[in-house]
């Protein structure tokens, strides 16, 4: 079909197609509430923004001052370094106590329960106090043969647990309670058949586990651990009564000294919303790795919704012009 | 030689109070196409899974090409063999199921490597060239690279077939492998069957398809309370059978 004669059928190719299609498009409804939402909204947000910006006392020369001061960003990097190793840690346990919880010995599951019990139930602030002062309770720490056998290791435990080594066993094995749930949550997600079907065809239940359970499972782990790791990172800041130097505690040093208080905070916020912000990207791509075989269920980011949006109202836009122009 | 490739003992199998096998004898031959009807819970499908050790058996032996299954008769006692000689068994004993069961997070040759190359450590490129040669005779040679959600019901069934047949196995067993289907997609999945069978693979077919059962069977077995009831050539057994309960069953179906 072409321009000299246009039919009242619309083809797939050529202008005139085009044209009777924009013809018969589809009106949208009109929303009058939207607009006034959306305006009460901005004013709102403009009331708050402009509030921000004009209070004195909330000195943003300050937070300009002392955002890549080297105390704030040493104590940024504690505060990574503690959320990494305590992530490391919670999901080794984790994976061993939830494969532990599956298992047909009742003593096996029995323990992992009673683990999962007592660090879930007990606040995670208590924990860490409790491991900062672990030397009251066990002033010495040794490794041998139990119940009166030989000492191979043996140390001071006010050396050995250092701060560090404190913040680190509390917010680790606490998450490892966590954790173990998720991926016992995972495993329990893929469908039996799936192990019916590689058993079947003579893998071991090792195999199995490793080449089809796992990676199936690995779609429903991911999500809450990227939700773990964001938490944790702030979490981490629980640490700061024990005066580990992390993130918080270091701005708490600088606002001690100088009463800048809210600036400084400012400051540890804005780097907290910086690296979780940096984290839930990167949670985004993990996810989508393992989809593969069921990308169905994905949701779109929020980068990839604005881009979709903007294309669309841009498709829309020209498409109106092209109307207005036509009339 | 006329020994039978399969051989079903004296089998029972209970789940809790329930009795599901109640002392089954099967032989099955080299190359011959068995297929079992009989009415829901009468024990077809517990029986099928009890041959690769899905499920394991309360009494009763079964061999495979002369071969104990599962266990290791000493002295007086079964014992159990170990968890990876036990492995290596199934290996012979390809399974097709109700539920297809592929592996969504692998491709289809994915799916169809996996096992060869994992389990038999067999070379890829040797096994890719045989899973190319496979998906050309169920019809899916275009497919390869597609993840299973890709495919129609009876397009995945028939890639789970070939993954079944890549571990070359002595024995096909097919748990009601149209159950699950779309009316208009069974026939795809059964002349693959029947092509299989005009091969000469000696399969074991739960089915309620009795014109399958009919045309590609050598041998149709009716079981109903976890017992044979009788077993005959198709002709035979659902032309003219002798049982009373074979008689109801096949007039309610046919």
């Amino acid at each position: 079909m072409n321009r000299e004669s246009p039919g009242p059928v619309p083809s797939i190719e050529g202008p005139s197609a085009a044209d009777a299609e924009l013809e018969l498009r589809v009106g949208r409804r009109q929303h009058p509430g939207w607009w006034f939402a959306t305006a009460a909204v901005l004013v709102m947000a403009a009331v708050i923004v402009n509030v921000l910006v004009t209070n004195p006392n909330v000195g943003w020369d300050h937070v300009a001052d002392y955002f890549f001061s080297t105390d704030i960003l040493k104590g940024l990097l504690r505060t990574i370094e503690l959320t990494v190793l305590a992530m490391v840690i919670g999901i080794a346990i984790g994976v061993v106590v939830a494969v532990m919880r599956l298992s047909p010995i009742p003593v096996l599951s029995g323990v992992s329960w009673i683990y999962i019990w007592f660090f879930r139930g007990t606040p995670l602030l208590v924990q860490i106090i409790f491991w900062y002062n672990l030397a009251a309770l066990f002033p010495v720490l040794s490794i041998g043969i139990p119940f009166g056998g030989p000492t191979i290791v043996s140390g001071d435990s006010n050396v050995l647990i250092t701060p560090f080594v404190a913040a680190v066993l509390g917010l680790g094995l606490n998450e490892g309670a966590y954790m173990s749930e998720i991926v016992r949550g995972g495993i329990q997600s893929v469908d039996h058949g799936q192990t019916e079907a590689a058993t079947a065809l003579g893998m071991t239940r090792g195999r199995t586990m490793r080449r089809i359970v796992l990676p199936q499972a690995m779609r429903v782990i991911i999500p809450p651990t990227g939700n773990q790791v964001i938490s944790m990172l702030k979490s981490s800041s629980l640490v700061s009564v024990t005066s580990l130097p992390e993130l918080l505690y270091s701005a708490q040093l600088i606002y001690n000294a100088n009463f800048l208080t809210i600036p400084l905070l400012i400051v540890a916020s804005i780097w907290y919303l910086i690296v979780t912000s940096v984290l839930s990207w990167g949670q985004y791509y993990v996810e989508r790795h393992y989809a593969r075989g069921s990308a169905r269920s994905l949701p779109l980011t929020p980068p990839q919704k604005l881009r979709r949006r903007l294309v669309q109202g841009r498709a829309r836009w020209e498409a109106r012009t092209r109307q207005g122009g036509r009339a | 030689m006329t020994a039978a490739l399969l051989s079903i003992r004296g089998l029972y199998k209970c789940f809790g109070p329930l009795q599901v096998l109640n002392g089954v004898d099967l032989d099955v031959a080299r190359g011959e196409v068995t297929c079992i009807i009989g009415p829901s819970g009468s024990g077809k499908s517990t029986l099928l899974r009890t041959v690769n050790q899905l499920e394991e058996v309360d009494q009763g032996r079964i061999y495979l090409d002369g071969e104990l299954i599962g266990y290791r008769a000493r002295a007086n006692r079964l014992t159990p063999i170990s968890e990876r000689e036990l492995a290596r068994q199934r290996t012979n004993i390809g399974m097709v199921f109700q539920s297809f069961n592929l592996f969504p997070h692998m491709t289809v040759l994915e799916n169809i490597l996996e096992a060869p190359v994992g389990v038999l450590c067999r070379p890829r490129e040797e096994v890719t060239r045989e899973a190319e040669a496979l998906l050309e005779k169920v019809g899916l040679a275009e497919k390869r690279d597609a993840y299973p959600r890709h495919l129609s019901g009876g397009q995945q069934q028939r890639v789970a077939i070939a993954r079944a047949l890549a571990m070359r196995p002595k024995l096909m067993l097919f748990d009601e492998p149209t159950s699950a289907l779309d009316p208009e997609l069974v026939g795809d999945v059964l002349d693959v069957m029947k092509d299989l069978a005009k091969g000469g693979l000696t399969m074991v077919v739960v089915t309620h398809e009795i014109g399958f059962a009919r045309e590609a069977a050598d041998t149709v077995v009716f079981m109903d309370c976890g017992v044979v009831m009788e077993s005959a050539p198709p002709d035979q057994l659902i032309g003219a059978p002798v049982h009373e309960r074979t008689r109801a069953f096949l007039s309610k179906v046919l």
